[in-house]
């Protein structure tokens, strides 16, 4: 088995050498600080203005959310947007959000949470199993298959949702949760990932010396490769939970039971309340749902660092 | 000892070798038939039904191409398109700039407190496009916004987001927000790979700042700025969710066939012209598609030229 084809065939070498040093690892191989850079980094203003600038404005919507997350609906509309009201509501907006309409709001995170565990955790799983059996194997359609995933990556989600729509609605599978799940279980890119990281991760000779003991294909990939893969599965799973619990376009189309919804389009129609024959405007619950909404993943976000980072680096040399 | 050698011997032997031909599909099978019941099965089926029409008389008729030709002729769809066009022309270069200068600043070692900035800047690309949509919205707005605060400081409508002649640019700020920092880190990690005694050979040379940024870090950037490019390609022509939710605010401005893709769901949602529906979803893949591929071939022409 020793003449198992490893190399994706259009990987470029940056992929391979950056699998090889691990995920992660590319970082510090390379002197991070200034003084690598010999004495001419001298820090400049200029730059620090610059980005000052950038930093404000990717930073103040989210101030903006968090302030007025602490406003009730009177100072809501009467008070300076950029700055605390004089009543501090935050907890009793969190309460009115999580009860408002018999707490249909946690119904629509419970419903988040089980299109996320469901559709990003099977897509994780699938990509993962597929990408090591590509890596690891040879077998008659290989190439097909490459030819398709590459195919795939290119094929926008939001331009399947259509389609997609159009093939459930023939079958009888809107206004289900199957609508949301099937469709999050494809992550073609994930799956690419997987494969040219298990190229270097899983050594081959582990695995034929896993054989030899007369380990079956499946034990080997579950209780040896899968934890050599963790790095790069922990950056397909966060991709992949983003992309589900930021999914609009899908649900929006697929479901017409506000039970079925998830966050984004229930907070959708909080806000559409506010217009219309019989408006009844709740901003208060948008803002704080929206902050809620987000927390989880900003959160994800600040603790998986290395992972995004090495899967964007990974990303981003991929063609 | 034995079974080690019994397990040699039978890897060696005929059948089991055989088998083992066929093992990677055990892995690679049920992707394979996700990706197809997910991906090629609906494209296949709009296909199917864009060369179809539901006619008052004879019902459900099999059409050919006249779907693609009524599309060719029709005006809402084509003013959508242009509207996408324009959009892409004017935000991605836009978001694409500032996404390279705070990446090379980034990397030049030469800015205090970089990986606060990094993670600061890519934050927005965490919060889901709704939310961006809604806070924004709140923003623009002149009831409670900081739009209502700054005209009512100035004490004349100086901005106006919602108006026919800003909707679009309100739009492309909210989605420049949501990705610089993505494209940023993109591009960041693409310079991280950028050998270091490059640098060093430049300043033997006496190679400035600008002259390395110009020489040495730009021509490496050139595989991710086409990378971003056509993702950014990509996020135009389907742009939906933002003006989706901006429709709400400005029910007047956004129409709903503003962007194809609101044209497509509002077909096959309001109008349930599904073969019609089908046709536009496939027509702006095929241009994405096309496009995509155009600005990718000549990137990389570029590049080995």
């Amino acid at each position: 088995m020793s003449a198992v084809d490893t190399q994706p065939p259009t990987v470029t070498e940056a992929v391979t050498t950056r699998g090889r040093s691990g995920a992660g690892r590319t970082r510090a191989s390379r002197p991070t600080a200034p003084k690598g850079r010999g004495p001419r980094a001298r820090k400049s203003p200029l730059l620090l203005v610059v980005m000052v600038v950038i930093t404000v404005y990717s930073l103040l919507p989210l101030f903006y959310l968090v302030v007025n997350a602490t406003k009730s609906q009177a100072d809501l509309l009467s008070t300076f947007g950029l700055w605390f009201g004089p009543d501090f509501s935050l907890f009793q907006n969190i309460g009115e959000t999580l009860t408002y309409d018999n707490g249909i709001y946690l119904q629509w995170l419970g419903n988040t949470v089980l299109y996320v565990v469901v559709g990003a955790g099977g897509a994780t799983l699938l990509a993962t199993v597929a990408g090591y059996g590509m890596a690891k194997f040879r077998f008659p359609g290989r190439r097909a298959v490459f030819a398709i995933v590459l195919g795939a990556i290119a094929i926008p989600g939001t331009a399947l949702a259509v389609p997609t729509f159009l093939l459930f609605s023939a079958v009888g599978l809107t206004n289900t949760p199957w609508a949301i799940i099937l469709p999050s279980l494809i992550s073609p890119f994930g799956m690419y990932l997987i494969w040219t990281y298990a190229v270097d991760a899983v050594p081959t000779e582990v695995i034929e010396a896993a054989r030899m003991d007369g380990a079956g294909e499946f034990r080997i990939f579950f209780t040896i490769a899968l934890r050599l893969l963790a790095p790069g599965v922990v950056t397909v799973l966060l991709f992949a939970v983003v992309a589900t619990w930021n999914n609009y376009f899908l649900p929006l189309i697929m479901l017409s039971d506000p039970k079925l919804y998830p966050l984004t389009v229930g907070l959708n129609q909080w806000s559409a309340q506010a217009v219309g024959v019989s408006a009844h405007p709740i901003y208060n619950l948008v803002v704080t749902g929206s902050l809620l909404t987000i927390i989880p993943i900003v959160i994800a976000f600040l603790f998986l660092q290395r992972s995004w980072q090495s899967g964007l680096a990974a990303g981003s040399v991929k063609a | 000892m034995t079974t080690l050698e019994q397990a040699r011997s039978a890897a060696r032997s005929g059948p089991r070798r055989q088998r083992a031909r066929w093992t990677g599909w055990m892995f690679v099978g049920p992707f394979v038939v996700v990706l197809t019941a997910m991906l090629i099965v609906p494209i296949g089926y709009a296909l199917w039904l864009s060369l179809f029409r539901d006619q008052l008389v004879g019902g459900n008729q099999f059409v050919g191409l006249a779907n693609y030709l009524q599309l060719l002729q029709d005006a809402k769809f084509w003013t959508g398109f242009g509207r996408v066009a324009l959009f892409l022309v004017v935000q991605v270069p836009i978001m694409l700039f500032v996404a390279l200068v705070a990446a090379l600043a980034l990397d030049s070692a030469r800015l205090w407190a970089s990986s606060f900035f990094r993670i600061a800047i890519f934050l927005p690309y965490a919060v889901p496009g709704v939310v961006a949509a809604l806070i924004w919205g709140f923003i623009y707005g002149n009831q409670f916004g900081l739009t209502g605060s700054i005209n009512g400081a100035l004490g004349i409508d100086l901005l106006q987001p919602f108006s026919p002649d800003w909707v679009l640019a309100s739009i492309g700020n909210i989605v420049t927000w949501e990705f610089v920092g993505y494209n940023m880190l993109i591009f960041y990690a693409a310079l991280r790979v950028v050998p270091t005694d490059l640098y060093e050979a430049a300043e033997i040379d006496g190679a400035g700042p600008f002259r390395t940024v110009w020489s040495i870090k730009i021509p490496a950037l050139r595989g991710s700025i086409v990378i971003a490019t056509i993702f950014s390609i990509i996020g135009s022509f389907q742009l939906f969710n933002e003006p989706n939710l901006l429709k709400t605010l400005a029910p007047n401005v956004i129409g709903s066939a503003f962007t194809p893709n609101m044209y497509a769901y509002s077909l096959s949602f309001s109008g349930q012209q599904f073969n019609y529906s089908a046709t536009v979803a496939i027509v702006m893949g095929v241009i994405t598609a096309v496009i995509a591929y155009v600005v990718q071939v000549r990137g990389t022409r570029a590049e080995n030229r």
